[in-house]
């Protein structure tokens, strides 16, 4: 028996280690050596081997243990098993670069004390890594609210600017309402018998009404916290409010937790799955995917363009999630197994390179103390560490081959390709369309992509003080360095990860793409004949190609260079401000999808002396739904506040009224 | 994979690499004729390409390496894309380490390089045209995975050499489906290639131009791999039109010499009729506005969704 929890019990101890040294922050809250330079790094040290005991042991035999802790009645249960453990490799390895990140970013003075931010920063990490870890209800319930609560303290370091303390309570407010739906869920899973453990919840029979009720308030529930639209407005406002290594976390690491949430609510949780969950949460992740590039390219401040970015690749997450359950439902349990390795490649995907933009934005900002993308610029000549690591990150989200981004694109489109063999007459030829759907997204986050990056990195600084901008220290490199190896590697050597995903799907699924992936070279997940890829061959095609093109031009003609200015067309006087801005950038996309977006616009006339534009694009969705909603609140509290008459006498005389309303009743 | 495999991978690749720019002169030169001039002869694209890797490269003083790189990544992803495409026989060793989805995955990569290149000097005109080249290329990329999705689902496979085999296999059969994916196709292929009626390849009138505003800053050896790169994509997208659509004449055996040897005179004559057509197609049509452009890619985009539905309504 102790033998086969050792490993739960070794794996447990590692959130509480984060605990520990989260709390040794406050022993010396107001230094920064101590905290920075020894904290952070074991705590990334820690993440660190959270990572590998996952990775070592993904596959091996489910563990779950009872730790005599909790209520009486409801000791905590906890559980190792294949979906555990690829999330817990997706926390370790990613909390590892950005906690070694954070170890050079973080100084004092800035809102929170450095102590009190280790704090929350640690806990932050042991909740999401117990959430994932969590076998009942209750402990579920338990971490799922000390990592929004955390992370809420975390939102808000800066908490003496009203604007930042606005965007935690927005945050606050809408995890709140998704923590809601999943208590539900949770009550109308266990099913009568009144047991609050996931192993009571498995047994019990639910008929498909209750069972859809379970799975729509789950999917509320955990769309609020992976701002799935229309819940997803939290997000923008959080993400530029929050520390850089905050939002990184967040969203590289809390969003994919509410992505594990679904996956387990619905493949282990719930034992009947209907084909039109699945198609909602397709087309939910569908225009959650539109609605967040298009959104994302008309941003001007770079972090809240990677909030809508994260809101894109969570669409496009769901949009797997909902691949899977359609192909679950009609048995093509291999296809099945293919849509969720896709979905969990992205998810690691977006784990590694949403982190590391984020954190080069955290970058920038401490060089530049500049957010807006229409004062930066050139940045690529101040912090070439910086900007080259970025590149590696821009390119991976943008979903370019040979890096990581496109595998997870190439095995969606792959489940897409088999739609039309779907034993149903309408989604077999509607769902092939979304794939066209997915094809213009992915089209799209390339161009959010060239400009986040051409506007911060390329061209010319558009600001004088720009000239000042420090590249970066050795820690950060450190964590953006990793982060960056982590994109290479999941692009280049897809079918190692994927073997070790097959136990996953083995649990969820039934079915794995196991006896497919044959060569560790060769991505070829149904049949080699069918589709194959091999990001390896193709990387050193092009290395080798361009080295040769280098090399061959240099040999037969030469490598002389001269150095002048920029051809400036004929005109006398060139500025840095002649460039495109972000507005500018985004001005196509703004036009081809106006409808999406609530405009103001500002135009000069032609004889205005001092001509000013502006333009301001925000979302239908605050004026659309939570303004109403918002509206409906303040007009039942205005209703409620005319019982509230501020004097002692009346309320003991409601007192009074109330225990005889209770006692007629009672008897 | 043989060393007789190998070979016609390595012969397909040079020969898509040396006629590249003949096409390119091919297609000016008939351009020129129906335009009554008397044109610079077929081989002035060679004659520019040499030209340019004599001079000595000019560049601005505030140029990153970027900027720098981006020419070889151009030419080197062009050169991959042709070892994918079967322009002359299917027996492509490489196609199996890259599908029709990762092959577009390579142009969108060598667009995006090319977009940060242009944004990289920070001149007004530079910027301007990378905007405008990712605006082409996010309509014009998603319809042309939809094209070749309609020819995976009538295969059953992204693999390109698959694809065409199974299309050039006897069976005369006309698919609706690709007759709408076909015009999806040629207008992508125009719109890709910055032909009139999206862009004019020969201007230099900076306010309308797109793709020559990208590579305005670039001089000497690096302007010559870009255009030697922009024949060659030209040469891969018309090579995947005839793949797709024409596909007769490609050897599908790779064993018999005959065949292979066959193929490279019938493919040279196909592209001698394709490059007459584009010649024709841009003589008769005006340019368009720029803020039209994403219309026209929209109905490509539309008209290849439809071809997709065309093929699962009537399964063919």
């Amino acid at each position: 028996m102790a033998d086969s929890t050792s490993l739960l019990y070794a794996t447990l101890l590692l959130p509480v280690a984060w605990l520990v040294i989260g709390f040794l922050g406050l022993a010396r809250a107001r230094n920064i050596i101590w905290v920075g330079r020894i904290l952070f790094p074991l705590g990334a040290l820690v993440g660190l081997t959270l990572g590998l005991v996952a990775l070592i042991d993904l596959g091996g035999p489910t563990q779950s243990l009872v730790l005599p802790l909790g209520l009486a009645q409801l000791p905590f249960h906890l559980r190792l098993d294949a979906l555990t453990q690829f999330f817990l490799l997706l926390i370790g390895f990613t909390s590892a670069g950005v906690s070694i990140f954070s170890a050079g970013y973080f100084r004092s003075g800035e809102g929170t004390a450095p102590g009190l931010l280790c704090l929350q920063y640690h806990v932050f990490l042991a909740s999401m890594a117990v959430v994932v870890m969590a076998d009942d209800a209750y402990l579920f319930m338990v971490a799922w609210e000390t990592m929004a609560l955390s992370s809420y303290f975390l939102v808000t370091t800066q908490h003496r600017l009203p604007e930042i303390r606005r965007a935690g309570f927005i945050y606050l407010l809408i995890a709140h309402i998704g923590a809601i739906g999943i208590l539900l869920s949770f009550g109308v899973m266990q099913g009568g018998s009144w047991q609050f453990t996931f192993d009571a919840m498995r047994t019990a029979q639910l008929g498909p009404v209750w069972a859809s009720i379970a799975f729509f308030l789950a999917l509320f529930g955990f769309g609020a916290k992976a701002g799935l639209v229309p819940l997803h407005v939290w997000l923008p406002e959080a993400h530029p409010a929050a520390p850089s290594p905050v939002s990184a976390l967040m969203s590289g690491v809390m969003l994919e937790i509410a992505v594990y949430g679904v996956l387990r609510f619905t493949f282990d949780l719930l034992h009947v799955q209907l084909w039109w969950w699945g198609l909602v949460t397709l087309g939910l992740g569908l225009f959650t995917a539109l609605f967040g590039v298009v959104f994302a390219a008309v941003q001007t401040d770079m972090k809240r363009l990677l909030a809508y970015s994260s809101i894109e690749n969570i669409g496009i997450i769901f949009l797997g999630v909902g691949l899977s359950i359609i192909f679950h439902v009609f048995n093509m349990s291999v296809l099945a197994a293919l849509a969720l390795a896709a979905t969990l490649y992205h998810c690691l995907n977006h784990a590694f390179s949403k982190s590391l933009l984020f954190l080069s934005t955290g970058s920038v900002l401490h060089a530049t103390k500049e957010r807006s993308l229409g004062k930066l610029g050139g940045l690529i000549h101040r912090m070439p560490w910086v900007a080259w690591l970025a590149l590696i990150g821009t390119l991976a989200i943008a979903g370019l081959p040979p890096l990581n981004g496109f595998v997870s694109e190439w095995l969606l489109l792959q489940a897409f390709l088999f739609t039309p063999s779907l034993p149903h007459s309408y989604i077999n030829m509607l769902l092939p369309i979304g794939a066209a759907a997915l094809a213009l997204v992915a089209a799209l986050a390339a161009y959010v992509m060239v400009k986040f990056y051409g506007v911060i990195f390329l061209g010319q600084p558009r600001e004088s003080t720009l000239a000042k901008a420090h590249d970066c220290g050795r820690m950060e490199r450190l964590g953006l360095l990793w982060l960056a190896i982590g994109c290479v590697l999941l692009g280049i050597f897809p079918v190692v990860l994927l073997t070790l995903l097959n136990s996953v799907s083995v649990e969820l699924l039934g079915a794995s793409l196991g006896s497919q992936l044959q060569h560790w070279w060769l991505l070829a997940p149904i049949a080699p004949e069918r589709a194959s890829y091999s990001p390896l061959a193709f990387m050193v095609s092009i290395v080798v190609l361009v080295a040769t093109v280098m090399l061959g031009v240099r040999l037969f003609y030469h490598g002389r260079i001269r150095k002048a200015s920029p051809w400036g067309c004929g005109f006398p006087i060139m500025t840095p401000r002649m460039q495109d801005t972000a507005e500018g950038f985004g001005q196509p996309i703004r036009q081809i999808f106006e409808p999406l977006f609530r405009m103001r616009r500002e135009l000069p006339s032609p004889f205005d002396v001092a001509p000013h534009y502006s333009v301001q694009v925000d979302d239908h969705f605050w004026y659309w739904l939570y303004a109403p909603i918002a509206g409906l609140i303040q007009r039942a509290s205005s209703l409620a506040s005319v019982v509230q008459k501020g004097r002692i006498s009346v309320y003991l005389l409601y007192s009074f009224i109330t225990l005889i309303a209770l006692l007629v009743f009672v008897l | 994979m043989n060393a007789a495999t190998l070979f016609t991978q390595l012969i397909e690749i040079i020969l898509a690499v040396i006629a590249a720019p003949l096409l390119m002169g091919w297609v000016n030169q008939c351009r020129a004729w129906l335009q009554n001039r008397r044109g610079a002869g077929v081989l002035q694209p060679y004659r520019l390409i040499r030209k340019l890797f004599h001079k000595d490269a000019v560049i601005a003083a505030n140029a990153s390496t970027l900027f720098r790189l981006v020419p070889y990544v151009q030419f080197a992803s062009m050169c991959l894309a042709a070892a994918i495409i079967p322009s002359l026989w299917t027996g492509l060793p490489f196609a199996v380490a890259a599908d029709t989805i990762a092959l577009v995955g390579l142009f969108a990569t060598a667009r995006v390089f090319l977009a940060l290149a242009a944004m990289d000097i920070g001149t007004a005109f530079g910027s301007m045209g990378a905007r405008r080249e990712m605006l082409v290329g996010f309509l014009a990329e998603p319809a042309l995975l939809m094209v070749f999705f309609t020819a995976s689902l009538i295969s059953h496979s992204t693999s390109f050499p698959t694809i065409v085999e199974t299309l050039a296999s006897g069976r005369l059969a006309i698919y609706p489906s690709l007759a709408f994916a076909g015009v999806a196709f040629l207008m992508v292929l125009l719109a890709e290639n910055a032909r009139i009626p999206v862009d004019n390849p020969a201007t230099h009138l900076e306010l309308t131009m797109i793709h020559e505003a990208t590579v305005l800053e670039y001089s000497a050896r690096h302007l010559a791999l870009i255009e030697w790169s922009v024949a060659l994509k030209l040469f891969n997208y018309t090579c995947i039109g005839l793949a797709l659509f024409f596909p007769w004449g490609l050897a599908t055996n790779t064993h018999s010499l005959l065949s292979l040897l066959l193929a490279i005179p019938i493919t040279g004559l196909k592209l001698l009729i394709v490059g007459f057509g584009l010649a024709l197609i841009e003589s008769i049509n005006a340019k368009m506005r720029i803020f039209r452009a994403p219309e026209f890619l929209a109905t490509a985009f539309l008209l290849a969704v439809l071809g997709l539905l065309v093929h699962l309504l009537l399964g063919s």
